[in-house]
């Protein structure tokens, strides 16, 4: 008996490790990928040459890839990552396999404080510099996020928390609107543009910014990976073991706040990678264990955004798609066909 | 045994607990204690407050006053690591995650000895593997939690609390969702816990009769106070239970421990000789169909009585190990004169039941339609 459960134990952890390595390989493969492809043509040579030894710095091929395309993949890759392991934590402190980390109003938060920075300030200054807007829409998804955090010590059930959040999100969308009214036709293009997301305004000011930010909660969410499996069981059976759930229920709202809050303020509101990812990655794991399924997500989630932003670029170049157009043509789908076999599981 | 038992020496006690929500009392004074392997169950009427206590205890709900002590320990001062090392808890929080297999499930019990990132440790493994034996759920260990039925679900949550390795088990409604066979080997599961292992167990049950036989202490629970609080050999007797569940005193069946539903109402239509369990069927089936009925002549210590008591009209008894006298016969007589059909339910002749043989052929001679099976009766009254 012990024997039989210890085998099926191995062949698990055997399935388990081939979808980390295909993880780790497909980041080397789509980082590659992402790096060579582009309007300037440039070899698989060249471009380690440039990588590994520096060469010539005087280049085109020099400048395209270390102030353009390397900071472009890392961003998205963190990015990516953040989105993902935001959309398992809120999936887990909802239990609710189709909630996404904009559910609490985060976006919609950042949007309304970008609203306010391009239309009621811009006004007074002639050009609001890049840092200006990812600080306003960071404050925003903050703003958002301490209130949803407010009514978390109050609001007994989980769903009136979901339709406060909603409810914030309608709140800020028609302070937004109301904006949006006295505004230039060039503010309304921007904040357009924002609310597509995209990884363009990359730079490596804003991958030193958002990895500094992303990488320590990335290991906070890791260190309290046995309470959220306790959780996932029940408030009321975690509570009995110990957790204090009060605390977890704030820290799970903060620490998905935060990175999805970076994802704002540096891409915008990337759609369905929260939503879609982590589902990817509990099917290939065949798990919800969060010690394995946060990893799993942040890998996963820089895979999918880096796949998904050289899709933009290159599927119409030179015109290039907003991100949330890529990611949500192909994570909805999924999101649907994982409903589906979900279902039929269940079922049979 | 007297119930008030020195609480600070007892594994687990209140002391003037009073339980609710938000502050507002539900039940006060609430005493209680339970020593080593001593299994103390709450019943009481739905809604009466069962799960708020066992939450209470549970420190899932704050008491509104009064002191719950685990070991002599004020449970405030404890940390809640402690605690989990000492009670394990089984409530009706049922969720069964996705993709979880029963051995990650049951594994979550090991929470209060594992580290911080939770992985299991061969003596961990161990304690899982046991658990799983003990509630025959090993063969299930690979299967996800919400591939299974209700009944292993039942026991899983059992090993669960099993390998928390506990001092003290709280389970609210175990036997709710089960069968009558994993009733039987949830409660025979607890009760083996709790004399090998000494465990102590306190529970809330549906089922008086289950209450009844594993219990040493059973606690009733009902309105603003603890309505009794003692063993089940005190809580049985009298009046106790008709009134907790608010109840006629003759429906309740102490010796069986089945609740009988009540008699029909109206003039006798029918009147049954039964004894030695043969007329018990034909009991329930008249009730079921709302016959009113009368049944005779049984010895008060006739397995029959136990059921005919609430279920008939009219009972003739004899005194304890007595034959019938004249003026029973009489009254018999009179009960068939006035019935519809007589049913003889087959019961063995011998020397002091020979009256309802006379009472038989008494009936055919007066032309009264005879059934003997049940299956004649639903002709009879349908």
């Amino acid at each position: 008996m012990t024997n039989r459960i210890k085998t099926e134990g191995n062949r698990n952890a055997l399935r388990r490790s081939m979808v980390f390595l295909s993880f780790v390989l497909l980041l080397i493969a789509a980082a590659v990928w992402n790096i060579r492809s582009g309007s300037v043509d440039i070899s698989l040579k060249e471009t380690l040459e440039i990588l590994f030894r520096r060469g010539d710095s005087e280049s085109t091929a020099y400048n395209v890839i270390w102030k353009i395309r390397l900071p472009r993949i890392l961003l998205s890759a963190i990015l990516g990552g953040a989105l993902s392991l935001s959309g398992f934590l809120i999936q887990t402190f909802f239990r609710n396999p189709v909630a996404g980390p904009f559910v609490l109003g985060i976006s919609s938060g950042a949007k309304m404080f970008l609203a306010v920075a391009t239309i009621a300030v811009s006004g007074m200054f002639s050009d609001m510099p890049v840092s200006a807007a990812v600080a306003a829409s960071f404050a925003g998804s903050v703003m958002s996020m301490m209130i949803v955090i407010l009514f978390t010590g109050k609001v007994r059930s989980m769903s009136s928390l979901l339709v406060i959040g909603m409810m914030i999100s309608y709140i800020c969308s028609a302070v937004t609107d109301l904006l949006i009214n006295f505004a230039n036709d060039s503010d309304i293009v921007n904040l357009t543009h924002w609310s597509m997301g995209s990884f363009s305004a990359a730079s490596w000011q804003s991958v030193r910014i958002s990895a500094l930010i992303i990488i320590p909660a990335f290991f906070a969410v890791l260190c309290f990976s046995k309470q959220m499996e306790a959780y996932s069981l029940g408030e009321g059976y975690a509570g009995s073991l110990g957790v204090d759930i009060g605390k977890l229920r704030v820290l799970l709202v903060l620490l998905t706040g935060v990175l999805s809050a970076s994802v704002a303020a540096f891409a915008g509101p990337i759609s369905f990678v929260g939503i879609a990812v982590p589902h990817i990655c509990r099917m290939l794991l065949k798990t919800e264990k969060p010690i394995l399924m946060i990893p799993a997500s942040f890998m996963c989630g820089a895979v999918f955004c880096m796949l998904c932003d050289l899709a933009a670029r290159m599927l119409f170049s030179p015109t290039e798609l907003s991100i949330s157009t890529v990611t949500s043509a192909v994570g909805a789908p999924i999101v649907i066909w994982l409903m589906l076999t979900r279902r039929n599981r269940n079922g049979s | 045994m007297a119930p008030e038992k020195d609480i600070a020496g007892a594994r687990l006690g209140t002391y003037d607990l009073t339980v609710g929500y938000n502050g507002v009392p539900l039940i006060s004074d609430i005493a209680m204690s339970a020593a080593r392997g001593e299994i103390i169950t709450l019943i009481g009427p739905n809604g009466s407050g069962k799960t708020t206590i066992l939450k209470t205890i549970a420190r899932q709900l704050a008491p509104v006053a009064g002191t719950i002590l685990i070991e002599g320990d004020d449970i405030k001062r404890l940390s809640g690591r402690e605690i989990a090392r000492e009670m394990a808890v089984v409530l009706t929080e049922r969720i069964r995650p996705d993709l979880m297999t029963c051995y990650e499930f049951v594994s979550a019990g090991r929470y209060p000895y594992t580290g911080n990132f939770g992985l299991l440790t061969d003596k961990d493994r161990e304690a899982v593997d046991t658990a799983l034996r003990l509630v025959n759920a090993s063969e299930i260990a690979e299967r996800y939690v919400s591939e299974i039925s209700d009944g292993q679900y039942q026991r899983l949550l059992i090993a669960r609390a099993v390998c928390q390795e506990p001092e003290i088990i709280v389970l609210d409604e175990p036997t709710s969702f089960l069968d009558i066979k994993h009733k039987k080997e949830l409660l025979e599961i607890l009760s083996g816990m709790s004399k090998t292992k000494g465990v102590s167990v306190i529970m809330s049950l549906h089922e008086i009769d289950l209450a009844e036989r594993i219990s040493d202490r059973i606690v009733c629970v009902k309105g603003d106070r603890i309505a009794a609080y003692g063993t089940p050999d005190e809580i049985f007797a009298g009046s106790t239970i008709p009134d907790l569940y608010g109840i006629d005193a003759g429906s309740y069946n102490a010796l069986l421990g089945k609740l009988e539903l009540t008699a029909p109402e109206g003039p006798v239509r029918c009147f049954v000789i039964g004894g030695n369990g043969t007329g018990i069927p034909f009991y329930r089936e008249l009730q079921k169909k709302g016959v009113p009925f009368a049944a005779g002549i049984l010895m008060p210590n006739d397995i029959d009585v136990s059921v005919a008591m609430p279920l008939a009209g009219k009972l003739i008894c004899t005194e304890p190990f007595m034959p019938a006298d004249d003026a029973m016969k009489k009254e018999a007589e009179d009960l068939i004169d006035a019935s519809e059909f007589v049913i003889v339910s087959g019961c063995p002749e011998g020397e002091y039941n020979r009256i309802n043989s006379e009472l038989e052929k008494y009936a055919a001679g007066r032309g009264k339609k005879i059934v003997r099976t049940i299956g004649e009766l639903r002709e009879v009254l349908s």
